[in-house]
């Protein structure tokens, strides 16, 4: 299971990466989601990997998995959902302001040279 | 426990979702409430700091459970400082934008600031690092709301660099602190101090990575070379008032960077010791290089006080890198300095541009605007603070930094980067104040005929901000006792320690 886990992990990451430095918005943003995958496997795995262990205490447990490890993914996933929903409007936004959605900087810098504000 | 101190986090977390769904339609009563918000939390961190000052650490425990197995806010002489310079920075910015109706230029103006209040103040105060990434995210997804505040395509590509950047950023932290809680089963800073100093030199690889990645994620923040590329565009392109607020948001990640790497990481440290020092003292270098020639090379007045963010972000992080009290204590004076320029800064030149009318934000000659003394005034101020000239107190800020860094080996190089540096600043500011105030006059054309409105409240948030450097300035003795007595505080970990794990450690 190790071996699956951790190739799990670097596999996400490695097509988040990849595809984080795409110049569009659309595959930078499917990178991010791969990345959010990637760590929220690799902090669920910070507590040893374990199966059918209890979090929570029970009676009929001998042995428990670290439940730290799941709140914190609990927590990390509710904000990474949040922040690709932030990401998917922005871009919205930009590619509905300016009709397209590269992601580079040439328009942009001339604007600011422009002085708009 | 002292119920005070969740205050600065409780008070802007109420008022934001009143002022979204209660006031959304009454922009006045917004103001006044949002004001009346960020007045009050300046009070309360004036009180928190004057509690701060006599020495001892103060801890909250959240729902009364005991650290390490609860969340713990603690405040020490760092935190408050850094909330009194964020409430006052809030307030400022916030009658400046009143004042020009930047906040009528979009919707939530006033929710998300006091959103972004909490994350800050929550990021300033809180004992325990995943709690510290939470409100780094809250104060960031209101960071993008107010980056993006009063849209136009140029804002809005810029935001959503600043967006990728800052996610990349924050799934880095995520991966840090996972390998962090692997290898040391903890996650509170004090208990991580603790757990660290038994970690025996040869067990240390796995930590070294953390503390590097975890590095790597404050640098970001505090946009230090070779990830400092989202900061031009991103200052450039903000809503000035937002822009005024952000020169704090790089101040929490160099507030990360010395709260982690002298309480947690420590110099004494076997298993990383001197290594963040290390790497950010080439990194920071390479910062005030890249910060002094934007400053010269900007073709535009707002990627020039973007670039001479960057510059002084350098120079903070500099002294930052040398791990020792003095320096330290130079770095937060030069850090609640830099702060206060920066703003004063992103403001005048906003007063400047809006005055100039659209477009006219180059760096180029354009009929005289009115009052052209007054600003010309402002914006000498300004860049005699920020590029480190006497009177104001960012003379006495790199005197300090220079002071502090005289390690042999390489004292030569930092006062050479750093004077040569505030050297280049010096030009990039006088060549950009002399065409937009001087050359201006040359140019003979008829006074527009709607003038702008004086708008006194906003140059009077601006005077406000030059008297506090002042203020600063002539008050700097005192100040720099509490400076000192601060990083006291940060070199003996102890106190912090035993004060939020109890007696027992």
């Amino acid at each position: 299971m190790e071996y699956l886990v951790a190739s799990t992990v670097g596999v996400l990451t490695a097509a988040g990466v990849y595809l984080i430095l795409r110049l569009r918005a659309f595959p930078v943003i499917l990178g991010m989601a791969m990345l959010s995958y990637a760590v929220n496997v690799f902090l669920l795995s910070t507590g040893r990997l374990a199966v059918n262990l209890p979090p929570i205490l029970s009676k009929y447990a001998t042995e428990y998995t670290d439940p730290l490890p799941q709140a914190l993914v609990l927590t990390a996933i509710v904000i990474s959902f949040g922040m690709t929903a932030v990401v998917v409007m922005i871009a919205l936004g930009v590619f509905f302001e300016n009709g397209d959605d590269h992601i580079d900087d040439q328009a942009a810098d001339a604007d600011v040279s422009e002085g708009k504000s | 426990m002292n119920h005070w101190i969740i205050a600065p986090v409780i008070l802007p977390a109420i008022l934001a979702p009143i002022l979204a769904f209660v006031m959304r339609h009454d922009i006045s009563l917004a103001r006044i409430f949002s004001i009346a918000g960020a007045a009050a939390l300046a009070a309360i961190a004036l009180g928190l700091t004057v509690l701060a000052a006599q020495g001892e650490t103060h801890v909250y425990e959240l729902g009364n459970w005991p650290a390490p197995f609860g969340i713990v806010l603690v405040l020490d002489r760092l935190s408050a400082m850094m909330l009194l310079l964020t409430s006052v920075l809030a307030l400022v910015a916030l009658l400046y934008a009143v004042s020009t109706e930047w906040d009528a230029r979009g919707r939530h103006f006033h929710a998300l600031f006091q959103f972004q209040l909490m994350g800050i103040s929550g990021a300033f105060l809180t004992g325990d690092a995943f709690n510290l990434f939470v409100f780094f995210e809250v104060l960031l997804i209101a960071s993008y709301g107010l980056m993006i505040h009063g849209g136009g395509a140029a804002r809005l590509k810029a935001g959503l660099q600043y967006v990728v950047m800052n996610l990349a950023g924050s799934t880095l932290f995520l991966f840090a602190l996972g390998t962090i809680y692997a290898t040391t089963g903890t996650l509170n800073i004090a208990d991580l101090a603790v757990k660290l100093r038994e970690i025996p030199i040869e067990d240390a690889a796995l930590v070294r990575v953390a503390a590097m990645l975890l590095l790597i994620v404050f640098a970001i923040k505090a946009a230090l070379f070779p990830v400092q590329f989202w900061l031009p565009s991103t200052y450039a392109n903000a809503p000035a008032p937002v822009a005024a607020l952000f020169a704090i948001m790089t101040k929490v990640g160099a507030y990360a960077i010395i709260r982690m790497y002298t309480i947690s990481f420590g110099p004494d440290v076997a298993a990383t010791g001197s290594m963040a020092g290390d790497w950010l003292l080439p990194a920071a270098l390479v910062t005030v290089v890249i910060g002094a020639f934007g400053v010269l090379g900007a073709r535009g007045l707002l990627p020039l006080v973007a670039f001479s963010v960057l510059g002084s972000m350098g120079a903070l992080l500099v002294a930052v890198s040398a791990f020792s009290p003095q320096s330290t204590a130079a770095a937060l004076y030069y850090m609640v300095h830099s702060t206060l320029a920066a703003a004063i800064l992103f403001l005048v030149a906003d007063a400047v541009i809006s005055r100039r009318g659209a477009g006219l934000g180059l760096l180029q000659a354009s009929p005289v605007i009115r009052h052209n003394g007054l600003f010309a005034a402002l914006f000498f101020g300004g860049a005699i603070a920020m590029a480190g000239m006497p009177p104001l107190s960012g003379f006495l800020g790199k005197l300090l930094i220079l002071d502090a860094m005289r390690a042999p080996d390489t004292m030569v190089l930092v006062w050479v980067v750093i004077l040569g540096g505030s050297l280049l600043t010096i030009v990039g500011f006088a060549r950009a104040g002399s065409i937009i105030f001087w050359k201006s006059t040359a140019i003979d054309v008829p006074e527009v005929a709607a003038p702008m409105p004086a708008q006194p409240l906003a140059i009077t948030a601006i005077f406000a901000a030059l008297a506090m450097l002042g203020l600063l300035t002539v008050f700097a003795g005192p100040a720099m006792d509490y400076f000192d007595a601060t990083s006291q505080q940060l070199y003996n970990p102890a106190g912090y320690i035993s004060a939020v794990l109890g007696n027992g450690v």
